[in-house]
């Protein structure tokens, strides 16, 4: 997978207001450019002009609609795709041609409410979003080297899901995918069946665990019968080979159960690809309960190498999302992901010394509040 | 700013207080502790008190142990149905290669053998004897028959016998089932004393990606005096053997195996430091079997099951001690049990399955032709006792060794699950039946238990590795390792 380069993506604004003339609906429009491969239909195609204001021009019906945009959105570029919505005065950012970091927002709802959800979901109207998606993976690049569908809950849009994938499939054949579920609608087998059936040949899915037991889980992603739901809908992907990875958050509510889940998992859940460990993001929900779940990576190295050796004990990749390298022990840095996208990360007043700053996450920049009071220079 | 945001709900909020148990099973571990194992064994160590507190439902709502419990399907909250799931998956897991049947062959082309060894378990016969040697025909016939079964999986072991006495059914063997196998999966093994290995047989190895196992008692004394041979050059012979296998086919090509006597009771440090210096990366502690000449001279070789534990026990230790050395050695007895304590992997080990791995899991076909439900059972045979022969080669029908034959009542009467004395044990998840030791030692396929010593080192066995998971750190991150 292509790196992300802070020098060329620049910080990312992926919505904002926008001034709009002669244009009455929402419609998708892709930035037009004689050398691109894939293109949208002529109605569809926009030209970008970046005089003393940034303009885009759409056709739009019998007129053509313009759009003043705001100076944020001076990255755009050939093959980018932008949702444009007049009425709201809206615009945005659905594709970038050139990030590694695209994704599907699926939805805003979701049937969990996990205490650390750094998108908190919202109960919206937004079946369109799907529809969009449907419409603009014709016209991705097909050198896009992966696509994440998000949300929300993706699987609440249960009955498009497949018809994305083979989508995708048909049109970005090159194009990894990455699901990011609860994995709770899972539980019924023959929706995992009709996932498998698409045969994408580079599909996972990522589902969120956070304990070994019912009540640790549910209180976690606030829904009772989340965590039965969960594992029979893992178990489900499982026994239809579709490729998945399990995502643990680190907190305080998590974490006494760390070291118990993990052989859980290396029992149970075996055919799971690799197993994500990953730091607190202090965004959204995590704000608002901070107090209750923050915990200094430094003070949970210990837990961390049990979880680590226990899971490769049973055959288990480990990784480590968001977990700067000098909050891990030693042993456990070369599992440790530079997880954190460039345009969320920052480095601190120590890391100006580090010798290995270039393989570190960083820091999210939402982490106002409060950092490790371990951070050090390596 | 302290707790949650209002609109959340407290942990309370989503535990279920009431639970119920599971089936599961318990035992002594030791004077301290009870061993606890669900229905597709994995485990949990706990007191006395902890287990009558969990089984009356003392135990606090959010206690770690019920958690610890809950987390290991011993009970379920509410109408949950994951915990019933998981066990059914662990359980199906395990038992995944039974449906595809009989996948271990063994062939006997010859029972002529150059080595004389007083505890040999297969009744071998002199190497000039003649009418001892499978004929073309018969191995054509073993063959067919093998390949009339479904295992998408075929393991092809060569026994004795001394197999290098009569090569060219070797390689008929092989080149039949290669050219005919359509598909599956087929290893090749050759058990040989090596001694009679030259360039042609090697090349033939090679080609065919066929592997040796060999057998290394011990030091050069022990092993020469278990040994005898002409010229009392066994270890010597053995030795250049393994060498010359590992240069033409690779170090892991060649595996040893040990039996051993009343003299390697005394020694399984030596013994041990042998296949290190040797190089081997896996030794199996193995009891000697009742059978063959060894039955026959039991009061001379034969040891008490005390004994051997002692012999584990001391030997494993010197394993370990080697590992924390950096030497990386695995114990291959313990490596099969803590597969099955540590992971729902399907058990590949023939001797220890439930129901028995008699027949359904294993077929050895003898020089003569004739069919037995396992090699043990052909040694019987060889002391005048037929009762696990299945039929011969040439008049009895793929479906009538096991519909025609006793097989599917042993079977019946093999599984630990209902048989007494393993039906309530914690370690019958781990555990399997041997109806042909039980038969020799007890004159009963089933056997009693409590006068059983398959049962008794089994379990001391299982006790033992247990201990080691739970009380000494250093042991068990090795052991761990021996799972997979």
């Amino acid at each position: 997978m292509r790196s992300p380069d802070s020098a060329t993506m620049g910080p990312m604004i992926l919505a904002g207001r926008a001034k709009f003339a002669g244009a009455d609906r929402t419609s998708l429009a892709m930035i037009d450019d004689e050398a691109l491969s894939r293109r949208a239909p002529q109605g569809q195609r926009g030209q970008l002009r970046r005089d003393q204001e940034l303009t885009l021009t759409v056709p739009h019906g019998e007129r053509t609609a313009t759009v003043v945009l705001p100076e944020e959105f001076r990255y755009l570029g050939p093959g980018d795709i932008v949702r444009i919505s007049p009425a709201e005065q809206f615009v945005r950012v659905l594709y970038r041609r050139t990030s590694p970091h695209n994704v599907l927002f699926f939805t805003e709802n979701c049937n969990s409410r996990c205490l650390m959800c750094s998108q908190p979901p919202r109960d919206a109207l937004d079946e369109h979003l799907i529809e969009d998606i449907l419409a603009i993976i014709p016209w991705m690049d097909e050198a896009t080297p992966a696509l994440g569908i998000t949300g929300g809950e993706p699987t609440l849009r249960h009955g498009k899901l497949a018809e994305v994938l083979a989508t995708a499939k048909a049109h970005l054949p090159r194009t990894s995918i990455h699901l990011l579920s609860n994995g709770r609608m899972f539980v019924y087998p023959q929706f995992a069946a009709q996932l498998a059936a698409v045969g994408h040949p580079d599909f996972m899915i990522g589902v969120p665990l956070y304990g070994d037991t019912s009540a640790t889980h549910d209180f976690i992603v606030q829904a009772k019968g989340a965590f039965d739901q969960t594992i029979r809908g893992l178990m489900n992907l499982g026994a239809a080979d579709v490729p998945v990875e399990i995502r643990i958050v680190i907190h305080r509510q998590s974490l006494p159960r760390l070291t118990s889940l993990c052989r859980f998992i290396a029992r149970n859940l075996s055919f799971a690809g690799q197993i994500v460990l990953m730091g607190l993001e202090p965004t959204g929900y995590a704000r608002s309960n901070w107090s209750e779940l923050w915990i200094d990576p430094a003070s949970y190295q210990d837990e961390l190498g049990r979880a680590v050796e226990i899971l490769e004990a049973g055959g288990l990749t480990a990784r480590l999302y968001n977990h700067p390298l000098c909050l891990v022990p030693d042993h456990l840095r070369h599992i440790a992901a530079r997880s954190i996208s460039d345009w969320k990360k920052i480095f601190l007043a120590p890391c100006a010394s580090c010798s290995r700053r270039r393989e570190c996450c960083g820091f999210f920049a939402s982490a106002a509040m409060r950092h490790s009071l371990a951070v050090q220079p390596l | 700013m302290t707790g949650l945001a209002p609109s959340f709900g407290g942990a309370s909020e989503f535990l279920d207080p009431q639970y119920e148990l599971l089936p599961f099973r318990f035992m002594r571990l030791d004077e301290g502790r009870y061993v606890a194992t669900n229905l597709a064994g994995d485990y949990l160590c706990l007191s006395r008190e902890q287990l009558a507190a969990f089984i009356e439902k003392r135990l606090p709502a959010n206690d770690r142990l019920l958690n610890d419990l809950e987390a290991r399907q011993f009970l379920r909250r509410g109408y949950d149905l994951a915990p019933l799931e998981l066990l059914a998956a662990q359980y199906r897991t395990q038992q995944s290669q039974r449906r595809w049947f009989t996948s271990l062959h063994l062939f006997v082309g010859t029972l002529r053998c150059d080595h004389s060894c007083q505890y040999c378990q297969v009744s071998r016969a002199h190497d000039a004897a003649a009418g001892y040697d499978m004929t073309p025909e018969t191995a054509d016939r073993a063959v067919d028959l093998m390949l009339e079964g479904p295992s998408p999986q075929l393991k092809v072991e060569f026994q004795g016998g001394e197999p290098l006495l009569n090569f060219p059914i070797v390689e008929r063997i092989v080149r039949r089932t290669k050219a005919q196998a359509e598909g599956r999966f087929v290893q090749f093994v050759v058990a040989t004393n090596l001694a009679l290995l030259d360039d042609g047989k090697l090349k033939f190895f090679s080609q065919h990606g066929i592997k040796v196992s060999t057998s290394l008692d011990g030091p050069r004394e022990l092993h020469n005096r278990n040994r005898p041979r002409p010229g009392r050059d066994a270890y010597e012979a053995t030795l250049r053997g393994i060498q010359r296998c590992r240069e033409q086919l690779g170090h892991e090509s060649v595996s040893a195996l040990l039996t051993c006597t009343a003299d390697s009771l005394r020694q399984p440090e030596a013994i041990v430091d042998e296949y290190v210096a040797q190089g081997f990366r896996s030794i199996f502690l193995r009891h000697i079997s009742p059978y063959g000449f060894a039955a026959r001279s039991q009061q001379r070789i034969g040891y008490e099951t005390e004994q051997f534990l002692e012999f584990y026990r001391r030997g494993l230790a010197r394993i370990l001690w080697h590992n924390q050395q950096g030497y990386p050695l695995r114990e291959t007895y313990a490596s099969i049990l803590l597969n099955r304590i540590l992971t729902t992997a399907p058990p590949g080990y023939v001797d220890l399955l439930s129901p028995t791995g008699l027949g359904l899991n294993c077929l050895a076909y003898d020089y003569d032709g004739d069919v037995y439900a396992s090699d043990e059972g052909r040694m019987l045979a060889q002391m005048g006792d037929d009762s696990f022969r299945l039929g011969n080669v040439h008049q009895t029908r793929w479906r009538d060794l096991f519909l025609e034959s006793e097989l599917l009542t042993i079977a019946d009467e093999t599984m630990t699950e209902g048989m007494p004395g393993c039906a309530d044990c914690a370690f019958q998840p781990y555990c399997g039946s041997d109806p042909v030791f039980h038969h020799v030692t007890q004159g009963d396929r089933v056997g009693h238990r409590p006068s059983s010593a398959f049962c008794r080192r089994n379990m001391e066995i299982m006790r033992h590795l247990i201990r080691s998971l739970e009380d000494d750190a250093c042991a068990a991150r090795i052991l761990r390792q021996w799972a997979l």
